[in-house]
């Protein structure tokens, strides 16, 4: 027999509070009134006062609305039946199509014990070369993508979703524009990527609450996949959104902020969705890839700052392309080796050489002569550009290592290179 | 004594309880959620009739009414062999076991025993029937991997008591009695487990004495120029992708050291995986075994509770302390103690306290003061010499140093290993700044040599700047020299491949010898006629240094390469006469 409250005390933000008894920590509400109906959660119980978080947001919530308790927490259903469906960040379909009520699970659960986690050891192939060859993408690995609002993240995001081999993608967007999600929606659609994906949506103009629910309930859902021994790619974007969503109910429940607004536990908060990453013993794996639009190209605002800490490196996407200096993936060295003799080399060779090329490029800015070797460098250095850093193109990694030693042929001797004498007389590139 | 008490808020993983009798601060309480999961937590503050909790779990489910157990027993660690090679959580628990028993996850309200209890050991009795002891006085001892494990007389002893009853030499479990105290009439049994709150720092032992032997990590940077001492403490902030962490891990596996204590502190799982399972398959040189017996993991990472995170470097730091009772040199290691501040900073936002700078509890400065002070050397009771070393990890935000955590720490520790992006971004590592860092501590080569040595470096950063301004042109060739010097000194000295087997660790003998070698190319005044041909000399010294780095103490490959070194000089020598 479900009890039903019909007195709210306080609304303030997106929280209201009410007096009820007997209701766990975490446990969901749904709050029903003439504007419709929301879930709801419980943030904070002090004696029968309870303060819960209305999903849809208070607007119209009124005093006199009837309130009633789940008696659990977030759950969410978990099947095969999944697939092709499109979910807002609350877990409401948002394809038209019917409620999922089997199989519920509980969303945001315990950490896996790092004890039985195996390191990650396996490439994924991107056919994106400036990932492929130089910074690798890893299976169970967590890398956000860094970039200004405006850079074309959500374009890469979605390559990565199309050309990236995973059994499951579960794309969580939070935040997004209306266009983005129907973007994403298409870009998948058309490349066939629709059938092994599955999709919770939060837009600009839903409430701020269930964009705190999205990550949850994405990653509880690639979880459950990895489980079963599915290789599950997570595709999260933005997650600054998010972090201002934390940051707009901690302020509404009167923490004290640490750094620009965000609360103290931002960190632990960004954690505990990246740490979701993992390689089971049984061959599951999450893999997992964040936009974090960076305010004012500033890597050091509270966001991406917590992000590098936590995540396994970084693509740095600057001027449209993934910039090979600011990204890293940490766990490259896992795999590199493993591809070909000549993968490490030309990614040290090609980055050395490039860098070179815009040391000269300052140079040419400050009106210093050119010599015959700079004007090797700056021709070198457009090559490079248009053919490999272009994230358009779209050739696997043995074709992108050949495309790179044809670049470096065109335009060096192979002592210039400074790549081991033996690496390129076995791929050298034979001039006719 | 227990007592109990009614949840009355839940509020994140505060939860405050309001109780009838007495009730003790830190003491353990567990939460019972109505579905009979009890929840581990810790008393933090007491107000009236009311007791504020840090609940080592996840909350949810806990309501109002639900009740409390409160033991008198403050949060506490069991000692005793067996701890070598373990993978502890912030609670103690054995992560393996964990896996096993309870599955992937981590389950709340899932508590396993510390040590085995079923495991023998070969028991020798020190003590006879009839001596006198006092508190952590050796009774006997055990054989734990290559360690003699002294099984103590228990170390909250008052007085003296006599020797009634003593175990002889054969198999036991760390459960059975190994030896019976008497004093005024009362007896004490004695087995080889104690107990030890985590927040006493645990020290029974004649005096502390100055650190004065460097502890040799085998890192050149760190021995030769910012070195740190058996029983001192160093911090190495830096921003994300310095090395921090890696740094870390070199260190654990090639210090001169006994034993390591390794605190995953709120950082990456990936991380401590890497340690897992990798070190049960590196042979530590020394002793040839694997690098695993003679480490103890404590592991919380950062999607684990946060308030078993504040309490996992405790238990890191009273674990080496309770080796460094038994008798050996232990260095612990936390990565990173800014995700333990972190920690008490959103508690201390629970307990709406009065927030300091940035947010973090005003407190933050003494206990991380009382953190590093934990470290030390002393001389034990039966006149051996023991330490603990403390080397931690600070993870500034936005890489800026001017933050509590790190000024805090500075405050406290004897060497400050300065990572900067500058040196990771150029692919220098290791990525210490040698022009930050700074040690109070003296180190395997004669500080005036070393300060000489340094000099260049500052110098050469000063006459570097200068070449930015006024280009190479307007740069003396005197000076132009200097900087080189500089970044040979840098390039062959400085930084180290951690990848290749030889230059991984740099032994104190090698050190000393390359150090020697270094200076007399620093010394060696060249004449050179211009840049090019200078920068030439140094290309080739530089090519040839490393190659000696790479190749094996004494070989013929070592001597064929000074050779070359040798011959160099020496032909610009002749140049110059």
């Amino acid at each position: 027999m479900r009890k039903y409250y019909s007195k709210i005390d306080n609304i303030a933000g997106n929280v209201a509070t009410l007096k009820a008894d007997n209701v766990g920590y975490e446990e969901l509400a749904v709050v029903e009134g003439s504007w419709g109906k929301s879930l709801a959660q419980v943030i904070r119980i002090s004696g029968d006062n309870v303060a819960l978080q209305i999903f849809a947001g208070t607007r119209g919530v009124s005093t006199g609305d009837k309130v009633s308790f789940l008696g659990s927490s977030m759950r969410f259903s978990f099947s095969d039946d999944l697939f092709g469906r499109v979910f807002s960040g609350g877990g409401e379909p948002r394809d038209g199509r019917t409620e999922l009520t089997d199989n519920l699970i509980e969303v945001g659960g315990p950490a896996v014990n790092p004890a039985i986690r195996l390191m990650p050891h396996r490439m994924i192939p991107t056919n994106i070369p400036m990932i492929d060859v130089f910074n690798t993408l890893v299976e169970g690995q967590k890398l956000p993508i860094f970039s200004i609002p405006g850079e074309p993240y959500n374009e890469l995001l979605s390559r990565i979703a199309l050309q990236a081999e995973a059994d499951v993608i579960v794309f969580g967007g939070m935040g997004l524009k209306y266009d983005e999600y129907l973007y994403f929606r298409r870009q998948l659609e058309e490349g066939g990527a629709m059938s092994r994906t599955i999709m919770f949506i939060h837009t600009a103009a839903d409430p701020v609450v269930e964009c705190l629910q999205t990550p949850d309930i994405a990653l509880t859902v690639a979880e459950q996949f990895a489980i079963q021994g599915k290789r599950v790619l997570v595709l999260l974007t933005d997650m600054t959104n998010f972090a201002n969503a934390l940051k707009e109910i901690s302020i509404t429940m009167e923490q004290i902020p640490s750094n620009r607004g965000y609360p103290g536990d931002l960190y632990s908060q960004l954690a505990s969705r990246y740490e979701k990453a993992v390689v089971f013993e049984e061959g599951g794996s999450i893999t997992l890839m964040a936009v974090t639009t960076m305010p004012g190209d500033d890597v050091t605002h509270p966001v991406p700052d917590n992000t590098g800490y936590i995540t396994e490196g970084q693509f740095y996407l600057k001027n449209g392309v993934i910039d090979p200096f600011g990204s890293l993936s940490r766990l490259k060295q896992q795999v590199n080796g493993k591809t070909r003799d000549d993968h490490r080399a030309i990614m040290d060779g090609c980055i050395q050489l490039y860098s070179k090329c815009r040391e000269t490029r300052e140079k040419r800015a400050m009106g210093f002569e050119m010599s015959d070797w700079d004007n090797k460098l700056l021709k070198y250095g457009e090559s490079f550009e248009n053919e490999i850093m272009d994230f358009s193109a779209n050739v696997g990694l043995y074709d992108a290592l050949a495309k790179c030693w044809e670049i470096l042929a065109r335009h060096f001797e192979p002592r210039e290179t400074g790549i081991r004498s033996s690496l390129c007389d076995q791929f050298w590139p034979k001039r006719d | 004594m227990s007592t109990t008490g009614r949840i009355v808020t839940v509020y994140g993983n505060m939860v405050t309880a309001e109780f009838e009798g007495a009730v003790r601060q830190n003491a353990v309480a567990y939460c019972q959620r109505s579905d009979g999961v009890r929840l581990m937590s810790e008393i933090i503050r007491i107000r009236g009739k009311l007791a504020d909790m840090q609940v080592f779990e996840l909350t949810r489910g806990l309501k109002v009414g639900d009740s409390v157990e409160i033991t008198d027993e403050l949060l506490s660690l069991e000692l005793g062999p067996g701890l070598i090679g373990m993978v502890y959580d912030g609670l103690q628990n054995p992560l393996p076991e964990m896996a096993e028993k309870i599955g992937k996850f981590l389950k709340p309200g899932n508590y396993l025993k510390a040590l085995d209890r079923n495991r023998d050991w070969e028991f020798t009795p020190v003590a006879s029937e009839g001596d006198v002891v006092t508190a952590a006085e050796n009774l006997g001892k055990v054989k734990e991997n290559i360690f003699d494990h002294f099984i103590m007389s228990p170390f909250t002893l008052d007085g003296e008591w006599k020797v009634k009853k003593m175990a002889k030499a054969g198999k036991y479990k760390i459960e059975n009695e190994i030896a019976v105290l008497e004093k005024d009439g009362k007896t004490v049994s004695v087995n080889m487990i104690q107990r030890w709150p985590v927040r006493l720092p645990l020290g029974v032992y004649r005096e502390r004495l100055l650190p004065t032997q460097p502890m040799v990590t085998k890192q050149r940077i760190i021995d030769t120029f910012f070195p740190v001492m058996l029983g001192g403490t160093y911090c190495i902030p830096g921003p994300f992708g310095a090395g921090k962490t890696v740094l870390q891990q070199i260190t654990s596996r090639h210090a001169e050291i006994d034993l390591v204590i390794v605190a995953a502190c709120g950082e990456r799982a990936g991380e401590v995986v890497e340690t897992l399972r990798e070190f049960p398959h590196l042979k530590d040189p020394r002793t040839g075994k694997t690098l695993i017996e003679r480490t103890i993991i404590i592991c919380n990472t950062s999607s684990m509770p946060v308030a078993a995170r504040e309490s996992s470097v405790y238990t890191a730091i009273t674990l080496g302390e309770y080796y460094r009772q038994v008798g050996l040199n232990v260095l612990m290691l936390a990565d990173s103690t800014s995700r333990w501040a972190q920690a008490l900073r959103e508690m201390s936002g629970r307990l709406e306290e009065i927030p300091g700078e940035e947010a973090f509890p005003a407190y933050l400065e003494s206990s991380i003061a009382r953190f590093y002070e934990r470290g030390g050397i002393v001389e034990l009771k039966d006149g051996r010499k023991a330490s603990l070393t403390i080397g931690g990890t600070v993870s500034p935000a936005g890489g800026n140093f001017e933050e509590p955590v790190t000024q805090g720490t500075l405050k406290v520790v004897g060497t400050f290993l300065g990572l900067s992006y500058a040196r990771s971004y150029a692919r220098r590592f290791p990525a210490i700044d040698p022009l930050e860092s700074w040690s109070k501590y003296s180190g395997i080569i004669d500080g005036k040599k070393v300060s000489w040595a340094h000099n260049f470096l500052r110098r050469g950063k000063t006459i570097y700047e200068m070449m930015q301004v006024v280009g190479e042109e307007g740069t003396s060739i005197d000076d132009f020299v200097t900087y080189l010097k500089s970044e040979f000194l840098d390039n062959v000295y400085l930084q180290q491949n951690s990848f290749d087997e030889v230059d991984a660790a740099c032994p104190t003998e090698r050190q000393q010898y390359l150090f020697e070698m270094v200076l007399d190319v620093l010394k060696h005044e060249f004449t050179f006629k211009d840049k090019p041909q200078a920068r030439d000399m140094f290309f080739s010294l530089t090519e040839q240094f490393r190659d000696w780095n790479y190749s094996p103490w004494q070989s013929d490959k070592m001597k064929e390469n000074e050779k070359k070194i040798r011959s160099t000089l020496n032909s610009r020598e002749a140049a110059h006469a």
